[in-house]
């Protein structure tokens, strides 16, 4: 690797000044873009260390004893099963001890057993972290489509009659709880109008798809068996538009005002001076500068997002990490509570680093001095 | 004659703005206009570009080669803009756009304006740097307006303003919003493009000292009435009324 870019160094003559920084600095000093990106990974990586050991010790401070929530009633009398017990788990050793295995357990994918299905816990999230996933990016996407479409539609049409009711649907939407909608909706689409079939993720009689991704509808298609995506849609349908409302309605109102603040700015009039079609200047010249406030609220939106798919997959029975998370700590469920909470936390910090990263990429001052 | 607007009168809501504008711009020539904040300058600049803000209604005539431009339709407006007419603002720091690169922003109205393809517009914008004075303009084509000062952002708004060759440019306060030391620099250059390209330049102030300096002739606007107008030297040396003298004793 090294050698290579000496030899195309070499060949095109030295460079002085970035020479001296070594090859990586040297290639990053140059590409502001990438230097930027290497920073944002570089401090993702340092938080994920951190959750790693917040994790570990939150689960370790819980108050309640896992022998006891573990083994059978006369196990815990006997001091020899216990000790065994413990020692089979790592329990036995000192904290720092303890911390340190389970970073080397992490390192290969090994979550330790859940004491509740008796599987090891990396099997049990990869059964249920695609299909949260796929409900929550489901939510996600509609909300990001639907938030921005109404709350530029509001903002080009201000004071008129679509920005009324866009404003109004936005309001009913940033107010109605999520577990009152879900009832709501359960009852009327599935129990009286029967326009959607009701719980789950796909209907038993047909089957799930063959694993790819582990998200139903993307598996279907994948397979080419439309029977199933259609049946795997309809179920995942009310519950994501459920899920999605209080962030399309949260989106319509930032994207509306953010909208309407560019549209005052002197660079727009400038924009238009110079003749630009009204294309150009609601997609390069407004879209754009709106995009900064519309992705902060976004990323802090799929946040509350996530918390709401543990009721909306209790009431739509959605074999989720929802419920793994709900059944693993009502059971004192130690190894599937971590890793829950990892798997929770990677998902915050991954959306965090993508809207840090956006930033950079949609605004030279983020990521210029 | 260039550009001449008679009578022109603008209202928005309840409030009149500007009540019977009268003014004529000239081929190599450049027309200051001047008047006290609040006067309506901005919003006479604005009307001739289409540009007035909602709720705003226009009346009179704002003749082109021949053509009102209050009566074109939004579409043929917009082959006037930037192309017939361009406009440089008030704060180069507010009226660039901050995420798109200098290159971008001199090249993007090249193509519907001149049709340009995107090699020949990037030299033509080469040049523009050059002739408004930007040092090293293929390193400031790739940069964002954010890396310059405020008086070379300036040039740069000129340097856009001037892309597609047009025949008139109205400067709002080109020079408020810059630092003392660069004022005098951008005038210099205005007139010289204006000597050069035979651009008819309408200078928007209310520093009639900014006026003395470059202009051929003179408009003093007043509650959005021209109360007086002239050659440079007449108007400044001999006003005939008494709002002008008044305005030309405040000066230091
Ligand atoms: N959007 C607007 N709505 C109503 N009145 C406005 C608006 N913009 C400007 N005006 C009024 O128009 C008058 C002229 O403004 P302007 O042309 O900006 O003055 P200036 O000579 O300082 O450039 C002012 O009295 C101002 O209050
Ligand atoms: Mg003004």
């Amino acid at each position: 690797m090294t050698s290579t870019q000496n030899r195309v160094r070499r060949r095109n003559g030295p460079l002085p000044t970035f020479h001296v920084r070594g090859p990586i600095l040297g290639f990053l000093a140059r590409r502001p873009l990438l230097r930027f990106l290497a920073r944002r990974i570089l401090v993702a990586i340092l938080l994920a260390w951190g959750i790693t050991l917040v994790t570990f010790v939150l689960t370790n401070l819980v108050p309640g004893d896992p022998v006891a929530a573990n083994l059978g009633q006369r196990a815990v009398g006997d001091p020899v099963a216990v000790a065994q017990w413990r020692a089979e788990h790592g329990l036995d050793k000192s904290l720092p001890q303890q911390y340190l295995l389970f970073l080397e357990g992490l390192l290969h994918g090994d979550l330790g057993t859940s004491q509740q299905s008796h599987r090891p816990v990396s099997e049990d999230l990869a059964e249920f972290v695609p299909a949260t996933l796929e409900l929550a990016g489901a939510a996600i996407l509609v909300s990001l489509v639907l938030g921005v479409a109404f709350g530029l539609i509001a903002a080009l049409r201000r004071d008129r009659l679509a920005d009324h009711v866009l404003r109004m649907l936005s309001l009913i939407g940033v107010s109605v709880p999520t577990f009152w909608l879900a009832l709501l909706a359960f009852y009327v689409f599935f129990y009286r109008l029967q326009l959607t079939p009701g719980s789950g993720r796909v209907d038993p009689a047909i089957g799930a798809p063959p694993p790819v991704t582990g998200l139903h509808t993307v598996d279907a298609a994948l397979a080419g068996r439309w029977d199933i995506f259609t049946s795997a849609l309809g179920h995942l349908i009310v519950p994501a538009l459920v899920l999605s409302l209080y962030t399309i309605g949260l989106l319509t109102r930032f994207t509306r005002s953010a909208v309407l603040e560019v549209l005052g700015q002197d660079y727009v009039r400038a924009g238009r001076a110079k003749g630009l079609s009204g294309r150009v200047i609601l997609f390069r010249y407004v879209l754009r500068s709106a995009l900064v406030p519309i992705i902060t609220v976004a990323g802090l939106a799929f946040g509350s997002l996530l918390s709401g798919t543990v009721l909306v997959e209790a009431i739509f029975a959605w074999q989720g990490v929802g419920q793994y998370a709900y059944k693993s700590a009502t059971a004192l469920d130690l190894p599937a509570i971590m890793g829950v909470g990892l798997v929770v936390s990677g998902v915050y910090l991954a959306i965090n680093l993508l809207v840090d990263v956006l930033y950079g990429v949609i605004d030279p001052r983020v990521r210029l001095r | 004659m260039t550009l001449t607007i008679t009578g022109l009168r603008v209202a928005i809501r309840d409030t009149q703005i500007l009540s019977g504008i009268e003014l004529a711009l000239h081929k190599g020539q450049v027309h200051g206009l001047a008047g006290e904040s609040g006067s309506g300058k901005t919003m006479t600049g604005f009307a001739v570009l289409g540009l007035l803000p909602h709720g705003a209604r226009a009346s009179g005539r704002i003749e082109l080669a021949g053509r009102d431009l209050l009566g074109l339709p939004d579409k043929e407006l917009n082959r006037v803009r930037g192309n017939d007419i361009a406009m440089v603002f008030q704060d180069p720091s507010t009226s660039l756009h901050p995420m798109l690169t200098v290159g971008r922003q001199l090249t993007e109205h090249m193509r519907p304006h001149l049709g340009l393809g995107k090699a020949e517009a990037r030299e033509r914008a080469l040049e523009l740097l050059t002739k408004v004075r930007i040092p090293n303009p293929a390193e400031a084509y790739r940069r964002y307006p954010h890396q310059f000062s405020g008086g070379m952002r300036q040039r740069i708004a000129v340097a856009v303003a001037l892309a597609c060759d047009p025949q008139v440019l109205i400067a709002d306060e080109p020079t408020t919003a810059l630092d003392v030391t660069v004022q005098a620099g951008i005038l210099r250059l205005l007139r010289g493009l204006c000597d050069e390209l035979g651009l008819a330049v309408l200078l928007i102030t209310h520093d009639l000292g900014v006026m003395s300096a470059i202009a051929d002739e003179v408009s003093v606007l007043r509650d959005g009435l021209v109360v007086e107008s002239g050659a440079r030297k007449s108007v400044l040396r001999t006003p005939t009324h008494p709002y002008t003298r008044s305005l030309l004793e405040d000066l230091p």
